[in-house]
């Protein structure tokens, strides 16, 4: 990390340190902003998507319909979604963008939610009905745990993906870093717009590294039968 | 006046279309740019992705690469580029900017994609073209490049939805997009302007990812169209309750 930011600050004028280290608080206060719109984005999407998910996958006349709608809603570029929700929930709210951000969340986690639930093998369910679970005790006990791969991998997508999308919300006067490149282009200077540029693409590898690591940790067999196979 | 009716006047008044800067204007912009970049990006990163499933070598870089260039902001190194000397003094630096921002969003789809492509052709089929006494140039390019070509296509088609949606960020650094209503809009709180803005911005992310489907569908060979629809992962399907 030291030796990424040394090489960029070799480049010359592109990094001031002494900005950096005169704002640094407002740049910390910036990243924190940036953790809290992305975390509860995620959070809230995750928190929609897992019953819409299972609802999607227990009633398969839904499945059509929920996933469709969420690969055209996809398409929908998030800026365009943000200004959809601005005159709405208020132009310059956390409200507006968490609606635009969740949104892009759930495009991609209840997609994840059908297809983990989707591919737990018959055998399991079987053998947990043989076992006398009812679908309660199955949807908790043998599915959920089962699909978790699948949900991590959308998570680890859906906060890569938000980690940068925050960036652009800096257009109503929220987005985190986002709100340093504002700042560096309208002064015409690049130290600020480096440093958000840096700590979104470290901010986003920390999180898919940790997500990775919860995963190791949750299922370690998916890691050990990748590893086997 | 109710909001909607605002917004029908909005698209029904002639000179928000044809005037200067108007939709017309903004949406040829848009288009413009979208394509200068994705060409530049299947020119580059298509051959490249091909030729390193080709060879099997550089699997690591491509793969790191790509994964580490999609976490890079686009408005920042869209602002970035913008305000740089060398490019500020051009006539048209907003263009210039952001076509080079928007080729680094599209080469990481494309390069991927033509890598995984060629990288997974059956090695049966490469062995047996082999042994038709094809050299790995006619390898390349009359058997794998037209099985990888779902894959490339597909590739093509994220890349160029997420550039005409991004595209949207050049208005910012005064260029002359669809961009520009949502951008004046969302700074001046106007609710109509950016609304109108926002409908267009997302039709043409539609038309696009519709027309690179069905591009994808003409050019896919038809021996090889079959397999291309089935879900990568397999979970949508079948093996419901």
């Amino acid at each position: 990390m030291v030796s990424l930011m040394g090489l960029i600050a070799s480049a010359g004028p592109l990094l001031q340190w002494s900005w950096v280290s005169s704002e640094r608080w407002e740049i910390l206060h910036f990243l924190y902003q940036h953790i809290e719109l992305t975390v509860l984005a995620v959070g809230i999407g995750l928190a929609i998507s897992l019953p819409l998910g299972v609802l999607a996958w227990r009633v398969p006349a839904l499945r059509p319909p929920v996933v469709g709608a969420t690969g055209v809603l996809y398409v929908v570029p998030s800026i365009a979604l943000l200004s959809l929700a601005a005159p709405i929930t208020g132009f310059f709210s956390v409200t507006t963008a968490e609606v635009a951000l969740v949104s892009y969340t759930l495009l991609i986690l209840v997609r994840n939610v059908v297809a983990g639930l989707a591919s737990v093998p018959a055998d399991a369910r079987d053998a947990a009905r043989g076992l006398g679970y009812t679908a309660a005790q199955q949807l908790v006990r043998v599915q959920f745990p089962l699909a978790v791969p699948s949900l991590l991998a959308g998570i680890r997508v859906a906060t890569v993906t938000t980690v940068g999308l925050v960036n652009v919300t800096a257009f109503i006067g929220q987005g985190g870093l986002g709100q340093l490149i504002e700042q560096g282009f309208s002064e015409d200077f690049n130290t600020p717009i480096v440093v958000a540029l840096v700590l979104s693409v470290l901010l986003a590898g920390v999180a898919d590294a940790l997500i990775v690591g919860l995963e190791r940790v949750m299922v370690p067999w998916a890691h050990k039968r990748r590893v086997a196979t | 006046m109710g909001f909607l009716n605002q917004v029908a006047h909005f698209f029904a008044t002639g000179s928000n279309w044809t005037g200067s800067g108007g939709i017309i204007d903004q949406l040829v912009g848009q288009v413009e740019l979208s394509a200068v970049a994705i060409t530049a990006a299947v020119v580059v990163g298509a051959p490249l992705g091909a030729l390193m499933g080709h060879s099997g070598r550089g699997s690591f870089v491509v793969v790191n690469a790509a994964n580490a260039a999609r976490a890079v902001p686009s408005f920042a190194l869209l602002t970035l580029l913008a305000i740089q000397p060398a490019i500020v003094r051009l006539q048209d630096g907003g263009f210039v900017a952001a076509a080079i921002a928007m080729f680094a969003l599209a080469v990481p789809p494309v390069l991927t994609n033509a890598y995984i492509g060629v990288r997974e052709v059956d090695p049966a089929v490469r062995s047996a073209a082999l042994a038709m006494g094809m050299k790995p140039g006619q390898v390349l390019r009359r058997v794998e490049l037209p099985l990888a070509a779902p894959l490339l296509m597909a590739g093509v088609r994220t890349a160029a939805v997420e550039v005409v949606a991004t595209a949207t960020l050049a208005a910012y650094v005064n260029f002359t997009d669809l961009g520009n209503y949502i951008i004046s809009g969302l700074a001046n709180q106007d609710d109509v302007e950016t609304f109108c803005g926002a409908v267009l911005v997302a039709a043409l992310a539609l038309l696009v990812d519709l027309a690179m489907a069905g591009a994808g569908r003409l050019l896919t060979p038809a021996a090889v169209a079959r397999p291309a629809r089935r879900v990568p992962g397999g979970g949508l399907r079948g093996a419901g309750p």
